[in-house]
């Protein structure tokens, strides 16, 4: 259905062009939003949008945009699609959008954003960026959620906010995990999956 | 011993490259330089060698250890009975503690060292002996009644993550223990601090079962300190007595297991200093800063932080501070190696102890939280301390010219 090229442009930032786990980018919002899955999936979705259509404008302004304000412009439209994607968080999903705070606004700095748009946008046409900036906003949002299911299995004992772990189990001694809903243990749950990826993609490991 | 020696080497071919054990080789290592020295000698050059080497190193920490595990065990069962207000034998008490203790002993080290085994194995290395000491160090640094399974969760989170990763025995930034405390301190919170988990007040396998006397408050002196609010400080112990220095010193209040008793540790420094395996500088400088921070503090005491009211030796005896002294702030790996570094190193963990704990209510103790900070910066302070002895001998050089130094 889809070319080689086409094919490589979406699918490849899912594993071995993931921006974060390899390109180790956006770290900061997978810190700061995974301490739960729904502020995680609703983050992921929300970058993802902003994402593409952010690459679907800059692909199709390329070449009209002079070259030493090419910054200024991207981050203008970016800015302008996350206060729309806030907006409609706040519309649909008030509690979410307030557990974001700040986060959804803070997307403007998210360097995935600018390192697609700089990266690929300028030199690609509309439906390949389309394609790209889907392919990386899910590449991301993969993260987020992995990360998010651990840290909110282990650090509140539910997921999407609902108990998964039995009340028998609590009983027996079982205790929630503290630091899992710390910041720092996100940055370790992360480490681990780039660990098992380069365990398993034997050709990313550094010599 | 002979017996023993001639045993290993008959069964040694078994475990040599070819063998039937080949691949179980680094266990076998392992355990026969556990009981041998090892006697291989250099095949080029001069090399002079004594024949201390980190086995020994360890097994002399572990033995300075022992009077500080063994009085824990024994105030572990004193604090008990004095809770359920029974008197027993001197014996009794020490089998209750003994019994509470040597679980948590068992799974530190099974934990541990399954890991460090398996990782051996999995990299092909000799097995690393580092976690001897941090074996015995992780279940003396827990209030008692911490549940076995959290031991066993923490240790394999430390000695993955404070240590394998960074590449096992004297390749970790931070010290394993202090790592497993802090996992356990942020992780289970209720478990690690507050009344109802530093004295024992259950039975152990059925022994010393019983209720609780009157007015019985499992509260360390450190968390009184942290609740009280006026600025008269009268510390006591579990059931209510007011404790003297002196009985700070000795250590027969509640705390975390190893840590209550600077009398015990002191013996255990003594052997270490003795032995030349600790720094004396870092010890000397971790106790200097911790009295001179405290000294400062009781200076400008003020109400809001009743702890400052407390004397210099009261904050040395009293909670971590000397454990961590001793044990935590001289482990060779995590902390300075340059003289001058030293003394900063040890200067600083001292002051910064001193100032979690008398002027952050979040932590009643500091000890942790400041050999863990100064971990970090110990590689920072021993740059800084090579660069300007480089720079001071480039001026001398380039003053004196031709006097050859």
């Amino acid at each position: 259905m889809l070319s080689k090229k086409t094919k490589e442009t979406l699918l490849g930032p899912l594993s071995k062009n993931n921006p974060v786990i390899i390109q180790v980018l956006g770290i900061c919002s997978a810190l700061a939003v995974t301490a739960k899955l729904e502020p995680a999936f609703v983050m992921a979705i929300s970058v993802t949008a902003v994402l593409a259509f952010a690459n679907v404008i800059i692909s199709l302004l390329r070449n009209t945009i002079p070259n030493s304000i090419r910054i200024i412009v991207q981050l203008v439209v970016v800015a302008a699609l996350v206060i729309v994607v806030d907006q409609v968080l706040k519309a649909f999903v008030y509690d979410v959008s307030k557990q974001l705070s700040v986060f959804i606004g803070l997307i403007i700095t998210n360097c995935i954003l600018m390192g697609r748009l700089e990266a690929f946008a300028m030199g690609n046409g509309p439906w390949q960026s389309f394609l790209d900036g889907v392919g990386n906003g899910l590449g991301y949002g993969i993260v987020l959620i992995i990360i998010a299911f651990f840290r909110e299995l282990l650090g509140s004992g539910t997921l999407f906010g609902y108990q998964v772990i039995p009340d028998v189990v609590y009983e027996w001694g079982y205790q929630n995990n503290g630091l899992m809903i710390l910041p720092p243990m996100a940055l370790i749950v992360a480490g681990c999956i780039i660990w098992a990826h380069r365990a398993y993609n034997k050709d990313l490991q550094e010599k | 011993m002979e017996k023993l020696r001639k045993y290993i080497d008959k069964i040694k071919p078994n475990f040599e490259p070819g063998g039937k054990y080949a691949k179980l080789q680094s266990v076998f290592e392992g355990f026969e330089t556990f009981l041998f020295v090892p006697n291989a000698t250099s095949k080029s050059g001069v090399h002079v060698h004594d024949s201390i080497d980190s086995k020994r190193t360890m097994t002399v920490v572990i033995l300075a250890l022992l009077p500080a595990l063994l009085f824990g065990m024994y105030n572990v069962g004193y604090q008990h009975y004095l809770a359920i207000g029974a008197s027993e034998s001197f014996i009794t008490t020490f089998i209750y503690g003994f019994l509470a203790v040597l679980p948590k002993i068992v799974v530190s080290y099974v934990v541990g060292l399954g890991i460090e085994f398996v990782s051996a194995q999995l990299r092909g290395h000799e097995i690393q002996e580092g976690f001897l000491v941090s074996g015995m160090l992780i279940p003396m640094i827990v209030p008692v009644d911490t549940p076995l399974w959290m031991i066993a969760v923490a240790t394999a989170f430390a000695v993955i993550f404070a240590k394998e990763i960074f590449g096992g025995t004297g390749m970790n930034i931070f010290n394993v223990a202090l790592i497993t405390r802090a996992f356990l301190f942020f992780a289970y919170p209720s478990k690690m601090s507050g009344d109802s988990v530093f004295v024992r007040t259950s039975d152990t396998f059925g022994m010393g079962a019983g209720e609780v006397v009157e007015g019985f408050s499992g509260a360390t002196p450190l968390g009184q300190l942290a609740t009280q609010t006026s600025g008269d400080v009268v510390l006591t112990d579990i059931v209510g007595n007011t404790i003297s220095t002196w009985d700070l010193f000795l250590g027969l209040i509640p705390g975390s297991i190893g840590e209550t008793s600077t009398l015990a540790i002191l013996i255990g420094a003594a052997v270490l200093l003795f032995t030349g395996i600790a720094s004396w500088r870092i010890m000397l400088s971790v106790f200097a800063g911790g009295f001179a921070m405290s000294l400062l503090a009781s200076t400008f005491a003020s109400a809001t932080y009743p702890g400052s009211f407390l004397t210099p030796v009261d904050h040395i005896c009293l909670g971590g501070f000397a454990f961590a002294a001793v044990f935590m702030a001289t482990d060779p790996v995590t902390g300075a190696r340059t003289n001058v570094g030293k003394y900063i190193y040890g200067f600083l963990i001292g002051a910064i102890t001193i100032i979690i704990r008398l002027y952050n209510n979040g932590y009643p103790e500091g000890a942790m939280l400041a050999v863990l900070l100064m971990n970090v910066f110990a590689p920072l302070i021993d740059y800084f301390v090579v660069e300007s002895n480089v720079k001071r001998r480039m001026k001398r050089a380039k003053k004196g010219g031709t006097t050859n130094e």
